[in-house]
């Protein structure tokens, strides 16, 4: 990937800020999503909670059902391959998907590398759970972040910490003097320039949205709060009693996420919330999955 | 000179930033209250114009913003703004503002992978204007004889202006020149 392209990519996530992207399994839903004013749907055969429930190895989605996806919506499909997985990811890039999620939700493929993907044109965004993980990505060619949090729980703690640990570790960069960097990059095992990028910037050189747990209009507020500039909504949309309601609702409070009279009204009757598992009930953690 | 920006989503905040470095003041508006502040323009930024449109309604920004820039408040609409100020759009059958004569087609260069970079001339702006075109429109056709093209890449329609109108289907915030922001702030004049 040239300079060029990798602008070019890093664009594209800015253009998504302030939005939500939601998690789709179906063009149906696809269009209720886009319908509601999700900004991108991610395409996947199931949704995390359900990964998490059925268990076993969980895999890139069938492209045909991606294809599908595609051409249902007019808005920007992400779809996700395995951490480390070159070829699906090559598969993803072969039907032109707008962006790919190198996600911690699937199985691993790779326990030791993620994939290299300054050798790709199409843009990947990546989880990470703090500063390091977060520049790590991006040296690999990650032109937008997500924290991790815990998927499929419904549970937002994890989102949570992993904001306010990026966000603080950020604000401790930014105050360092100019020669503390140099430690300061060995110590998070990052590059020296990314580091002294967000020390004269005060924020990552991409676009960080929060995912992984957001169920409410609440869950989506606090996140803006906290510093990310969108939400990824997984299992928090579809596994809940009205849809659509909740996506519109979830929509408006990333435009309004300070105000708290319209959040209140937006928190009014929507039906039932995903159930959620709290994230000491759970037994497998996706946030370990790839530092 | 006060200019409000539209901050529904998308790419607000490099408008934002820009017109700071320009010395006019600029302030983000989220909700109706935000909307009825006084300012001498308006900018609908990039971003997704179905998301956006959304907003609009739901908010109930839509029909005020309509009638305002009907009677005459100058407005700079970047990608997804110039969808959402064409009278037409050819793929797409949302209801839109509608204010300026032009018919764009969404997704004009198709997904991510046709995005690009380039360099063009801008009629009455100037020549070698960075152009960032991210999953662009572009106009189709000119529908109004009050609307004067002021940009072609390859032979397609990439800038416009009606009135106080100002449209582009790439993206002038994401550069480093000032130029196209500066002829707009002169428009609010």
């Amino acid at each position: 990937m040239d300079n060029e392209r990798q602008n070019l990519n890093r664009q594209l996530a800015q253009m998504l800020k302030g939005g939500v992207i939601m998690d789709v399994t179906t063009p149906e839903q696809a269009r209720i999503a886009e319908e509601a004013g999700a900004c991108a749907v991610m395409a996947l055969e199931r949704i995390p909670a359900d990964i998490r429930a059925a268990g076993g190895v969980s895999r890139m989605s069938d492209p045909k059902m991606i294809r599908g996806i595609q051409e249902a919506v007019s808005i920007p499909v992400m779809a996700k391959c395995r951490i480390g997985h070159i070829a699906e990811a090559q598969i993803l890039q072969a039907i032109e998907i707008d962006y790919i999620d190198e996600s911690e939700v699937l199985s691993p493929a790779d326990d030791i590398y993620h994939i290299d993907k300054t050798q790709f044109q199409v843009p990947f965004v990546c989880g990470a759970r703090d500063l390091g993980e977060a520049l790590r990505r991006i040296a690999e060619g990650a032109t937008m972040i997500r924290t991790k949090g815990e998927p499929g729980t419904g549970d937002i703690v994890q989102a949570v910490r992993h904001m306010r640990c990026m966000q603080s570790e950020i604000r401790r960069v930014v105050a360092m003097r100019d020669d503390e960097l140099f430690e300061a990059a060995k110590q998070l095992q990052v590059p020296y320039g990314l580091l002294a990028f967000v020390h004269a910037n005060g924020k990552l050189p991409v676009v960080n949205f929060a995912a992984g747990g957001v169920a409410t209009p609440a869950d989506a507020a606090l996140m803006m709060q906290l510093g990310a500039e969108g939400v990824f909504v997984g299992s928090g949309i579809f596994k809940s009693g009205n849809p659509a309601k909740r996506a519109a609702a979830i929509v408006k409070a990333v435009t309004n996420y300070t105000d708290a009279h319209m959040l209140a009204e937006l928190s009014e009757d929507l039906g039932e919330a995903m159930v959620g598992i709290n994230e000491q009930e759970i037994e497998l953690l996706m946030a370990e999955r790839g530092k | 000179m006060k200019i409000g920006v539209f901050a529904l989503q998308g790419a607000f905040a490099e408008h934002v930033r820009m017109l700071h470095d320009l010395g006019a003041e600029a302030f983000e508006i989220h909700s109706l209250s935000d909307w009825e502040k006084e300012k001498d323009g308006i900018i609908l930024p990039g971003g997704e114009s179905t998301t956006q449109v959304k907003l609009l309604h739901d908010l109930g920004i839509f029909e005020p913003l309509k009638n305002e820039i009907r009677n005459g408040l100058p407005v700079f609409g970047t990608c997804a703004g110039m969808i959402l100020l064409a009278q037409n759009t050819t793929n797409d059958d949302r209801e839109h503002l509608a204010t300026m004569g032009i018919s764009v087609r969404r997704n004009a260069y198709g997904r991510q992978l046709g995005s690009f970079h380039t360099f063009g001339t801008m009629e009455g702006i100037g020549e070698d204007i960075p152009m960032t075109f991210i999953r662009a429109p572009y106009i189709e056709k000119v529908l109004s004889p009050e609307c004067e093209v002021l940009a072609k890449i390859d032979g397609n329609i990439v800038a416009a202006r009606q009135g106080k109108q100002l449209v582009t289907a790439f993206h002038p915030e994401l550069d480093a020149d000032f130029r196209v922001h500066e002829y707009f702030l002169k428009m609010c004049r």
